[in-house]
């Protein structure tokens, strides 16, 4: 219980508190003292769970007022915002929002209800274990990051590292809160805080694109919140309670209105096509947030709110239009992250497609699928999370994050290289995590609804190309380059290590953290669960010890082989860089790899994608309210 | 039959298997185009010659991907007629042609950096139907093992027509064949050179020709699952079907990589899609 709180108070404060420091070594000292103990917070919280049982605890109408005035205090602000923008849709999202709340928390209730404000269970666990160390990672890196950022990178940034901190620290906060919170109002108020700390942080350059994109992922956002506010109006009509677990336990044609307005609000959130431009524009900001918007917070509160709604809706056709558009997603944002070359915006479909595959999960909702989910989402955050912080640190020192221009990086920056050869092989080899969770994805789907399998089939094999193409960039070598002098700085390297070791650390527990942790939470649910059989665990440990075995030969690494120039169809000039062409030209080798663009093109993809996903969005909107 | 012996089984009899339908290919391929062609143990005198030739390479660490490919491939064909999960069969042989693919771009020529994107179209151009056919068996047998699979009474080219004949398209994808021969041609005179082996030499080529003689057994045992429950037949089909490669082989063109992956995606999703929609809807009405 005090553990919870402090895990939800300590990062808010600490944030309130790095507002006030200018000083960057204060900074460092506060940031990883506070990181520390969340780390081991969330640790202690996953050894020794606490008793769920909550009730009557933390009940005051004090707690309900500042709520409210809190909440309040955010519309207003964000009124503000809009009215500066010149943006009427953020003013009259926000002020609608502020009216319907304030309307519901003021009129005197017919039933009082007695409610459980906080609420522990395995999948809370596993959400803080992922926003702790994940998140805490992220943090430490920042350290670094921001300061090569503002000294070196980018002078011309406003240096505002007091508010960015602040905000990180805040964030994270407001994403243990929204873990713990059972009372829907509690939830409701950490979402509008991520809401309003994305808004801030990706507009933290203040260029016009930063402010512009910035602006976006606020309206959709708060379009999901204000869908969010609805659900609890019309939760607390049909079941006369506004606690997350009585609605989950509620008979499912009563509450499945607030049910698809809450997943409404999780595919706002998550980013899920119509709504994923917000998160393609959200990379203008320095990469640490990318990484937390991507990883381990943020979106993962969409798709956390998705998977906590199935039990309520699966089986019912609003359930299937949410595993509908969570398909197109994945479907599309894979074939769209053929067709782009800048890392970051790759990353971002990735995401959204992989977020898309969560939701697609949540949607079926059986036991199977929420065993996959769960997974899916582990395995995500700490390979996606790797990857973007391996692309912060490519960034400084080659000044592109194009990745046609990361030809050679294994040679020039072979650390970094190998960790993100590691993210990749995390995001979509076998034996890794996510490979595993989509297998189990298939697994439930194949079960549910044969149907729904074409979106898996096809988005993976895309998946593949973008990843493979991207390894090859590499590893492939043309001009051989000299090693940079220091890849990153230590607080950077302390994250980047640490998340390498996490991605083959995660998939060798496996075994443990399915069973000690996902297991028990889908039991809890479902009365049943899925897990993989002791026979195939084995044989994916065989792979495992195989893939661990090609590091290792490269202890035979130029020994019995004669190098010689490639084969350039013309004399060769200079080594393999360049030969005689026709009419004795001196050509240089160049190499690009294929992004299809004849075949596929990104913004056909976005409109048609936009379109049939608003089309199944309308549907279980409908739906629900017929 | 017990796991093991099954196993040893097949490590002892695929490349063996592999190496004869091998030289039958060419010797086929020859009569077709008239010729008399080579002795039907010719691929294994190349193997045993490329053995002993000098190791050359452009970049140093490029064989130890493709040795990998060929433990995988192994792997992958050990997994299956050890009767495990067909998914997870699938999983290791992406596995296998994933490393295929890095040692090609790792050898950094333009010619085998070509190989290996296109080698990627193709694999992205099969991996679907092949997903789609594991789907169709676990729908008609209820599992995903190939024991059960291979044991289950029902002949599944009855209930699976349509993802038999899309596996069949891909099959052809598979093997690099014309009309999709399209990251690797047999014809190093062409404008890809030798595509994606352009430059593996040596003991490395013979390695990539041995990992041929593994997947050949592997895919056509995949065949002979659609027909398990009639065993002689099985094996009839499976060696028609090979002769059928040669002779589509033989008389295509090299098609454009767009009109393959657009073509393969399309027989995925009539075929292969659309066959597993029927069973789903039937099951419905049941």
């Amino acid at each position: 219980m005090t553990l919870i709180l402090s895990l939800i108070l300590v990062p808010l404060v600490a944030g309130l508190g790095l507002l006030c420091l200018k000083t960057d070594g204060l900074r460092r000292i506060l940031a990883a003292a506070v990181t520390l103990a969340v780390c081991v917070g969330v640790i202690a919280l996953a050894a020794w769970p606490a008793a769920p049982d909550l009730r009557g605890a933390l009940e005051s109408h004090w707690i309900d007022w500042g709520i409210l005035a809190l909440e309040v205090v955010m519309s207003v602000y964000i009124i503000y915002v809009g009215l500066r923008a010149k943006s009427p849709l953020i003013v009259l999202l926000a002020l609608v929002q502020m009216v319907v709340m304030a309307w519901f928390e003021l009129t005197p209730r017919a039933h009082p209800m007695e409610t459980r404000n906080l609420f522990v269970d395995n999948l809370a666990v596993i959400m803080a274990l992922i926003n702790g160390l994940v998140g805490g990672g992220i943090c430490i890196y920042a350290l670094g990051y921001m300061r090569e950022y503002h000294e070196v990178a980018h002078p011309e940034v406003k240096d505002r590292r007091p508010l960015f901190f602040s905000l990180l620290f805040v964030f994270m906060g407001a994403m243990f809160g929204l873990i713990f919170a059972n009372n829907l109002t509690w939830l409701f108020l950490f979402w509008e805080i991520t809401t309003l700390c994305s808004f801030l942080l990706i507009g933290y350059t203040q260029t016009d694109e930063a402010l512009r994109n910035a602006r976006r992922a606020l309206v959709m956002n708060l379009a999901g919140g204000l869908a969010f506010a609805l659900a609890i109006v019309w939760c607390y009509q049909r079941i006369q309670s506004i606690e997350l677990q009585a609605l989950i336990g509620s008979k499912q044609s009563l509450v499945l209105l607030p049910a698809a307005l809450l997943c409404f609000a999780g595919i706002t959130k998550s980013a899920q096509l119509p709504f994923s431009s917000w998160l393609l524009g959200a990379m203008v900001a320095p990469t640490p947030v990318s990484a937390l918007l991507h990883s381990s917070t943020m979106v993962k509160a969409g798709v956390y709110l998705v998977l906590r709604m199935a039990p309520a809706i699966t089986g019912t056709k609003v359930g299937m239009m949410v595993a509908m558009v969570g398909g197109v997603t994945f479907v599309i944002g894979s074939l769209a992250a053929i067709t782009t070359s800048e890392a970051k915006r790759v990353l971002a479909w990735s995401t959204i497609a992989n977020l898309g595959l969560i939701v697609l999960c949540g949607g079926i909702g059986t036991y199977e699928a929420m065993w996959a989910g769960v997974l899916l989402i582990i395995f995500h955050a700490v390979s996606k999370c790797l990857l973007f912080l391996c692309v912060g640190a490519v960034e400084h020192k080659l000044h592109s994050r194009n990745i046609e221009d990361m030809s050679g990086l294994i040679l020039r920056m072979p650390r970094v290289a190998v960790m993100m050869l590691i993210g990749m092989a995390g995001m979509f080899l076998a034996p890794f995590g996510m490979l595993i969770s989509k297998w189990a994805v298939l697994k439930a789907v194949v079960d549910a609804e044969p149907m729904l399998s074409v979106f898996i089939v096809f988005g993976s094999s895309a998946t593949l190309f973008f990843w493979v193409k991207w390894m090859g960039k590499l590893l492939e070598v043309v001009i051989p380059a000299e090693p940079e002098q220091q890849e990153f700085a230590p607080s950077e390297g302390v994250a980047l290590y640490s998340l390498a070791a996490a991605t083959f650390l995660t998939c060798l527990l496996f075994p443990l953290i399915s069973s000690r942790l996902v297991e028990p939470y889908v039991m809890e649910v479902y009365h049943k669960t899925a897990s993989l059989s002791p026979g195939n665990i084995i044989i994916m440990m065989i792979m495992m010890a195989l893939v661990m075995l090609f590091p290792l030969s490269f202890i035979r690494y130029g020994r019995g082989v004669r190098v010689v120039d490639a084969y350039l169809g013309g004399a060769n000039v200079n080594r393999s860089v360049s030969f005689l062409g026709s009419a004795n030209a001196v050509e240089d080798v160049t190499m690009h790899n294929y992004y299809l663009r004849g075949l596929l093109s990104e913004s056909w993809l976005s409109r048609w994608g936009v379109a049939g996903s608003a089309v199944f969005l309308a549907i279980m909107v409908g739906v629900a309210f017929l | 039959m017990s796991i093991w012996i099954r196993v040893i089984l097949y490590l002892v009899a695929a490349p063996v298997v592999g190496c004869l339908l091998s030289g039958w290919d060419r010797r086929i391929t020859a009569r077709m185009q008239a010729r008399q062609g080579p002795p039907i143990l010719q691929p294994f005198y190349d193997v045993q010659k490329l053995w002993r030739k000098e190791n050359i390479v452009v970049r140093q660490s490029q064989n130890i991907y493709i040795f990998f490919f060929l433990l995988l491939v192994i792997f992958t064909g050990a997994l299956f007629f050890a009767g495990s999960d067909l998914l997870l069969v699938i999983f290791a042989l992406t596995l296998a042609a994933i490393f295929f693919v890095l040692g090609a771009y790792k050898a950094s020529s333009p010619y085998s950096f070509i190989g290996a994107e296109r080698e990627l179209i193709q694999i992205m151009a099969y991996e679907p139907m092949v997903l789609l056919t594991a789907i169709g068996m676990y729908i008609a047998t209820k599992s995903f093992s190939v024991d059960d699979i291979a044991t289950h009474p029902t002949l599944l080219v009855l209930v699976l027509p349509g993802v038999f004949l899309g596996f069949l398209y891909t099959l052809e994808i598979k093997f690099r064949k014309s009309p999709f021969d399209l990251s690797c041609s047999h014809h190093a005179h062409q404008e890809l050179v030798r595509g994606i082996t352009t430059e593996f030499s040596g003991r490395t080529l013979a390695m990539i020709e041995i990992a041929h003689w593994f997947e050949t057994v592997f895919l056509l045992g995949w065949v002979y699952l659609f027909f398990a429950s009639v065993p002689v037949l099985g094996v009839v089909v499976s060696l028609m079907v090979f002769v059928f490669v040669i002779l589509v082989d033989n008389v295509f063109a090299r098609l454009k990589w767009q009109t393959a992956i657009r073509s393969a995606w399309l027989v995925t999703i009539v075929l292969g899609f659309g066959n597993i929609l029927i069973l789903s809807l039937l099951k419905h009405f049941h």
